[in-house]
């Protein structure tokens, strides 16, 4: 509890200037009470909200699709919208007429079955949401009830209820911060969940309930809040507060959100105000939807296809049934027209034509293939279970592999065009490390940019081998992992161990670290077992400079109301010395000022002016330097201007995030001038605060001198870079959304290569004019300037990047500017959305899915990834890090960002060829034996009547042709992963989609219809009436059913086999085992008793085996089906290879490995002209190195 | 290539089996009716009149026995739904099943009894008789064996015999003698296979003797089945087989058609080869090398 004392005594409000002042007591011009602002909470009465007109909802929250009793109607009516689904659910019901052409169950069971199993998995589904629910509404928070803090679920936390909670919990619901542990009732969140920004925010309690800190104060507290309603806007509350017949207004900065966590600060007291699904979280929270994906969305299409050829077919032959009955029946005397039921009625053709529709549409079924959306779930199942299974996206450091958590969009992944993505916890760490820094115009720091190290090795080596530099990079990455202190990646041993005390200008040294040491806002926390001091730190770069300090010898270890102690470890006379800071001013970090500063009264009277800023800000349309710190230096502060300029633009390109430092001595005079005149701005009241107390700063931020700069790494999560360039050569684009500053979203750019040096950068930002249409005007120009420049850019080797900020994306995003964005957008090499809010993250999504018609990718990790992630055709979540939200809203989970790369390049690519390949071949499948229905029929007086067996009819989708489609669906592959992340253009066949057009649908179709011509033709004319064998027996309705069948099998089979181009011992079994099963399955059928089999009794021993007439033809016709995708393939590969097969017929002779040379050499031109990643700045780099050389020579 | 070196010959030996195989057809419905009914034949049909025909026919070349007889009958729709579903398996199977008709309708009953074997199909049974002779001596035509073995032992029991069959007020086909059990009577046995096409054999007997060629075959016949309502044809048919069945040169010819296609594929590939040689593996026809746009 020491720790929790020493907090008490301090006061953070001096900390902060701006962000922060004490709500206006009595200013209430918001329309509170009125409509849209009806909310009255009754503070402490939770009583009082048990009855209507206060009874709001319970903080219980579900998320779940079903209920316990609306699971069956609701599942039953998702599974019947399928069309085909509805259609079978149809013929099922009239099967139990006498129209069937077939017995009831055959009709039946495959149904149920079907539905059965979907429905399983969407139980199954929901079920894991309910337990995800059940967690965090059964999650404690301490409430006051009468007179102690009792323990409640999170669920029975009602409106009105005072709560507290602790450190790093989470808030239950939307409270009002009354006080916390602070004497100022400031307390900090983590609002990660939310909005995504990992930097703590302060949030500050009214001053009227500061007092109101201890458990035993709230016995008689009482008080109403009146407020707005329920609504998603994360940043904006509108409220009053009435308390002891004073009425306060309530502003977003007293409002702790749920889903944002408590953060250095031990507890806080709080009002619940929205509970449940009215908190603003959980407003902002879309429906998940159901997603499927896009070949599934045109199989769709086929199914409509074939059912209008089904119907079709169907009315031609209820016609014709309709004709030959009104016509020729009265002729058949064998069939007792005189006698016949309604459905052979003579009489009465139009009624016998319609009941036969039924019959017909029922007959023709096989035409779409019931099995296809098991099958296809099966084989999407079990390729599930590959990604789940594959080591090589299994994460050894967590322990967490790849999963699949929805199964329906495997191949999606294969035809991703454009991937938007997180950027913390997603591309980077959220850890900083202290890298390089620059002291006096020395650089220090030893590891040189990865960039630059790489396109060295490239000049010298023959460019041919520039394969070699995924080596490189990756051995770098892994390099920068060994680094066994948290924040500290810092190599030089000019500057550890107190050997800066060795270096020339070690005056400077000690102040550079002094300023790290001493300009922050963090706290030290003696860490009790190793005995040294863990900071907490409002953002991971400023703990990461503290560590950097310690490190060096200058260690922060003390914080008090008004001052900083720091411990110098490496002093002139070798002994450890405390100095102590007297604090005189704080002039914080904010986004706008980009700067910090502390004004400090050193132990021998001096008072230090030390500043730390960004060296450069983002300008209106091009980033140029502009710089924060420099600008405000002093004449003679500028002696180190150049070298460190030099150091911060390598820093910059190398992507990292550069702060430039700076000081100044003041004298006691000006010092006390200027603080008089800040006091006073402080202390005043109303909109004018804020301006006045810029200019008070501005006016003493200046006249620095420049000292150094340090280089922080946004640390990377293992990998990033190179995936993100094996994606690039994939040719997938890559948008970056964050909910991060810009400088930070740009450093990242930077590091992972998504930006270089010489690209050009078009940065669209809002004005800050108030004018509405102004700034539409304003943004609309520089949208309309960024297009002129990409269209008159002559440069091949020019790339373009576009940055934008949430601000200028809400206008960005209006229906009449959003597709002038877009249109921007995708020209640019990488697009970088800064400082977005989760909902704008899917509004771009949608507008990128939407706009583009491409398949879309959204990556992230958190809460406020989560809108993204259910908008994007495909969303994958980061899982092993805090917080599942993202990971339960995916469809796919990795546990690093670089296992997307194999995610995509080789998943993706294998489930949709084989996803498409499957599809195909299942409609070819049905079409060519459907179709021998149809023409069976025809001869048959257009009756119904089929040749088959229902036996075999039933058997056919079920068993004997799904076990050989379900393999191809599962284990095909038409390279092996290597070639696939070998030639990553590979890739560009999903997104072109070549393997799921039309082109190729209706061949396959085609292909089919062909198969049936003949299949049936040949069988008929051979069987026509002649004896089949040698003992002068004809062929009747079952001998020549089962000869077609068993051709149909064959051919079936043969065609997959031309098709698959990958054969395991399981492709081989299934394909020869449904060839086996078929003979076997005739013999048993034939043996068993005639009650069962009738006329297929004995049929293959007796009849069919001796006669070779029937081997003869299934020989012919097997061979004669496939004859037409024979010469296709052989013409195809002849004249008009695919990639793929160039590559099986290189890895067939070897030549790989014969010819390694072209091999490489055919590596590195399938990847040249991507824009964005590693190599294509090596590239870049190598560009520009040789043109310098030129200018040389 | 390997297609058609297999299928060639293959078919050259299926012609040779089909061109050995000896048939003689004749068809009879018309010249079966007497001038004066040629215009009304269903009349004729439906009459009581005497219905005996005589036809010649001559032996084109050396038939071997057996010689087996067939009737073809044309446009008779045998695989109607209506047609096929109405029989009872079971009936014709085990005595113990004879009241079960229920599949049978409309022939199911007669005078209030089930009729034994019930339905369309039976009660259709083809009933046109042929008596050969050749040079005054009578050709004995053998009913035995002329349905599967399976179905005379299994399907059609021997305990089943004909019971109020052709007893109701319509007489469809021929009468069954009630004294032979279903298992014996072939003749219902391969009737009751339906035939898969409207146009269809099936066969009558056989023949145990030798034809010389240009014998003549007197063929005495009872032209009692109507065919007239539906206009179907009505065939005769004398068949020698060889190994592969009946006179079959489609199945030759087929296997010559599709060996000599894939012979004319395989060459032309092979031109296409010479002329427009593509090495195979040769990475120059990878997409990034063909078109230098890109992707």
């Amino acid at each position: 509890m020491a720790k929790g004392r020493i907090r008490r005594k301090l006061r953070k409000s001096h900390l902060y200037t701006f962000c922060l002042y004490p709500g206006a007591a009595g200013k209430c011009g918001q329309p509170v009470g009125g409509p849209g602002f009806s909310r009255t909470v009754h503070c402490n009465e939770p009583q009082m909200h048990s009855q209507k007109p206060f009874k709001y909802r319970a903080n219980d929250i579900s998320t779940t699709k079903y209920s316990f009793l609306s699971f069956l109607p609701k599942a039953l009516y998702e599974q019947f919208n399928r069309v085909a689904n509805l259609y079978f659910l149809g013929c099922a019901i009239a099967s139990l007429t006498p129209l069937s052409p077939f017995s009831a169950v055959s009709m039946i069971a495959p149904l149920a079955f079907v539905v059965g199993l979907s429905m399983a998995k969407e139980a199954l589904e929901d079920w894991r949401r309910f337990m995800q629910d059940m967690e965090v509404n059964s999650r404690k928070v301490k409430v006051h009830a009468g007179e102690a803090f009792d323990k409640k679920a999170w669920q029975n936390v009602r409106v009105g209820d005072v709560v507290r909670v602790e450190k790093d919990q989470f808030f239950p619901s939307d409270l009002l911060l009354l006080s916390s542990n602070n004497e100022d009732g400031i307390c900090y969140v983590e609002t990660m969940n939310l909005d995504g920004e990992t930097n703590l925010k302060p949030k500050r309690a009214l001053e009227v309930t500061l007092d109101l800190d201890e458990d035993e104060d709230f016995k008689n507290f009482k008080g109403i809040i009146k407020c707005e309603d329920p609504n998603p806007s994360l940043y904006t509350f509108v409220g009053n507060f009435e308390y002891n017949g004073q009425v306060y207004a309530i502003d977003p900065s007293q409002i702790l959100l749920r889903d944002s966590k408590l953060r250095n600060t031990a507890f806080v007291y709080g009002i619940v105000i929205f509970t449940g699904h009215d908190s603003k979280v959980m407003q902002n929270s879309t429906k998940s939807p159901s997603k499927r994906s896009r070949i599934e969305r045109k199989m769709d299409y086929i199914i409509y296809v074939l059912f209008s050829v089904l119907l079709v077919i169907s009315l031609i032959s209820s016609f014709g049934f309709a004709v030959e009955i009104k016509y020729s029946m009265p002729g058949w005397w064998f069939m007792r027209p005189q006698e016949a039921d309604e459905y052979y009625n003579p009489r009465e053709p139009v009624t016998s034509g319609i009941s036969h529709m039924v019959t017909a549409l029922m007959l023709y079924g096989y035409l779409i293939p019931i099995s296809l959306y098991v099958s296809i779930e099966v084989v999407k199942v079990l390729q599930a279970t590959f990604i789940n299974q594959d080591i090589l996206m299994y994460d050894e450091e967590t322990g967490i592999p790849a999963q699949a958590r929805t199964s329906n969009l495997n191949e999606e992944l294969g035809q991703v065009d454009t991937i938007l993505s997180d950027k913390t916890g997603t591309l980077t760490c959220n850890q900083m490390d202290f890298l390089k820094c620059s002291i006096a115009g020395t650089a220090y720091g030893s590891s040189s940019s990865d960039v630059e190290l790489a396109a060295e090795q490239q000049m010298a080596n023959d460019p041919v081998n520039k394969v070699e530099l995924e080596a490189v990079v990756s051995s770098l990455s892994e390099k920068g992992h060994k680094s066994s202190i948290k924040g500290f990646n810092f190599e030089d041993s000019r500057l550890m161990n107190g050997n800066c005390l060795k270096e020339p200008k070690q005056e400077d040294i000690m102040l550079f670290f002094r300023i790290l040491a001493v300009c922050h806002t963090a706290i030290p926390e003696l860490n009790e077992e190793t005995g040294s001091y863990t900071y907490e730190a409002e953002s991971p770069d400023e703990g990461a400079f503290l560590v950097a300090a310690r490190e060096f010898g200058f260690e922060f270890f003390q914080r008090t109301q008004s001052s900083v102690t720091v411990r110098e470890k490496y002093t002139a006379s070798g002994n450890p010395i405390d100095r102590e800071y007297k604090i005189l001013n704080v002039l914080e970090f904010t986004s706008k000022r980009k700067r910090m500063t502390v004004i400090v009264r050193d132990e021998d009277g001096q008072i230090l002016l030390m500043c730390k800023g960004a060296d450069r800000l983002v300008s209106l349309l091009y980033l140029d330097l502009i710089s924060i710190i420099f600008d405000r230096l002093s004449k003679d502060g500028r002696f180190y201007q150049e070298d460190t300029t030099r150091h911060l633009n390598e820093y910059g390109e190398a992507g990292l995030r550069t702060l430039a430092l700076a000081y100044k001595k003041l004298e006691e005079s000006e010092y006390s001038a200027w603080n008089t005149e800040f006091q006073k701005a402080k202390t005043s009241i109303g909109a004018d605060r804020d301006i006045m107390l810029e200019k008070a700063a501005e006016m003493m931020e200046r006249d620095l001198i420049l000292i150094g700069a340090t280089a922080v790494e946004d640390k990377l999560q293992k990998g990033v870079p190179k995936c993100i360039d094996k994606l690039a050569q994939a040719g997938l684009k890559l948008w970056v959304l964050t909910g991060d500053k810009m400088e930070t979203a740009i450093n990242i750019g930077y590091a992972c290569s998504l930006l270089r040096q010489g690209m050009k950068q078009i940065c669209i930002q809002a004005t800050d004019s108030d004018v509405k249409e102004e700034v539409k005007v304003d943004i609309l120009k520089q949208i309309n300037n960024g297009s002129q420049t990409i269209r008159e850019e002559k440069d091949p080797y020019a790339s373009f990047a576009l940055i934008i900020d949430g601000k200028t994306l809400v206008y960005a995003l209006e229906d009449d500017m959003k597709h002038r964005f877009l249109d921007l957008g995708v020209r640019c090499a990488s697009v970088i959305c800064c400082r977005v809010s989760p909902k704008q993250k899917a509004l771009v999504t949608r507008l990128v899915k939407q706009g583009t018609g491409k398949t879309t990718l959204a990556i992230g990790d958190g809460a406020n990834d989560v809108g993204m992630i259910q908008e994007a055709d495909i969303g994958v979540g980061i899982s092993g890090v805090e917080g599942m939200q993202a990971v339960m809203a995916s469809d796919f989970s990795v546990s690093q960002f670089r296992f997307l790369e194999r995610l995509l390049v080789v998943h993706g690519h294998w489930c949709y060829k084989r996803i498409a390949q499957m599809i195909c071949y299942f409609f070819y499948k049905n079409i060519a034996f459907g179709l021998t229905l149809f023409y069976f029929e025809a001869f048959t007086g257009f009756s119904g009547q089929s040749v088959y067996d229902d036996w075999y009819m039933l058997l056919f989708n079920v068993v004997l042709t799904s076990l050989p489609v379900i393999s191809l669906g599962v284990l095909e592959q038409d390279v092996s992963s290597e070639v696939c992340l070998e030639f990553p253009a590979i890739y560009q066949q999903g997104p072109r989609n070549l393997f799921f057009d039309w082109y190729r649908i209706l061949g396959w179709m085609g292909n089919g219809l062909l198969a049936s011509l003949i299949i049936f033709f040949l069988n008929i004319v051979i069987f026509y009436n002649q004896a089949f064998c040698i003992g002068g027996q004809t062929a009747d309705m079952t001998a020549l059913g089962t000869t077609m069948f068993t051709c149909i099998i064959w051919s079936l089979n043969i065609q997959i086999v031309l098709t698959m181009s990958h054969f395991t011992w399981i492709q081989h079994a299934t394909i020869w085992g449904s060839i086996v099963t078929w003979y076997l399955f005739l013999a048993v059928y034939g043996a068993l008793s005639p009650d069962i089999s009738r006329d297929a009794y004995q049929i293959l021993v007796e009849a069919l085996a001796p006669a070779p007439i029937y081997w003869t033809t299934t020989l012919l016709v097997a061979v004669t089906c496939n004859l037409p995708y024979m010469a296709h393939i052989a013409y195809q590969r002849c004249l008009k290879p695919m990639d793929h097969h160039i590559i099986q017929e290189i890895k067939y002779y070897r030549k790989d490995v014969e010819d390694q040379h072209m091999w490489k050499r055919e590596q590195l031109k399938a990847r040249q002209k991507t824009k964005i990643g590693f190599t294509a700045r090596v590239e870049a780099k190598i560009r520009q190195l040789r043109s310098k050389m030129h200018k040389k020579q | 290539m390997l297609v058609s070196i297999v299928f060639i010959p293959i078919g050259v030996v299926s012609l040779f089996a089909s061109r050995d195989v000896v048939e003689i057809i004749d068809q009879y419905e018309t010249e079966c009716v007497p001038q004066n009914f040629r215009n009304d034949k269903v009349s004729f049909i439906q009459s009581n009149a005497n219905k005996t025909c005589t036809r010649r026919l001559t032996v084109t070349k050396l038939m071997k026995k057996p010689i087996y007889v067939y009737y073809q009958l044309d446009n008779f729709y045998q695989n109607h739904r209506r047609y096929v579903k109405s029989r009872s398996d079971s009936q014709l199977k085990d005595n113990s099943g004879w009241d079960e008709v229920s599949s049978c309708k409309p022939e199911d009953m007669s005078n209030g009894q089930p009729i034994v074997p019930c339905g369309l199909i039976a009660w259709s049974l083809f009933n046109d008789t042929y008596n050969f002779s050749l040079n005054n001596q009578q050709l004995a035509v053998n009913k035995k064996g002329i349905s599967w073995k399976s179905d005379r032992d299994r399907k059609f029991g021997r305990n089943v015999f004909p019971r109020n069959f052709q007893n109701g007020t319509l007489i469809g086909g021929k009468s069954l003698d009630p004294t032979v059990p279903l298992s014996k009577q072939e003749d219902l046995i391969v009737w009751m296979r339906t035939a898969a096409l409207p146009t269809f054999r099936k066969l009558y007997g056989k023949i145990e003797w030798d034809l010389q060629p240009n014998e003549v075959i007197h063929v005495t016949l009872e032209n009692n089945y109507n065919t007239y309502s539906f206009s179907g044809k009505k065939k005769l048919v004398l068949s020698t087989t060889s190994w592969l069945g009946g006179k079959n040169d489609f199945l030759g010819i087929a296997y010559l058609t599709v060996g000599g296609l894939c012979f004319f594929l395989a060459l032309s590939f092979t031109v296409v080869y010479l002329v427009k040689p593509r090495r195979l593996g040769d990475p120059s026809y990878l997409s990034w090398n063909r078109n230098p746009g890109g992707h």
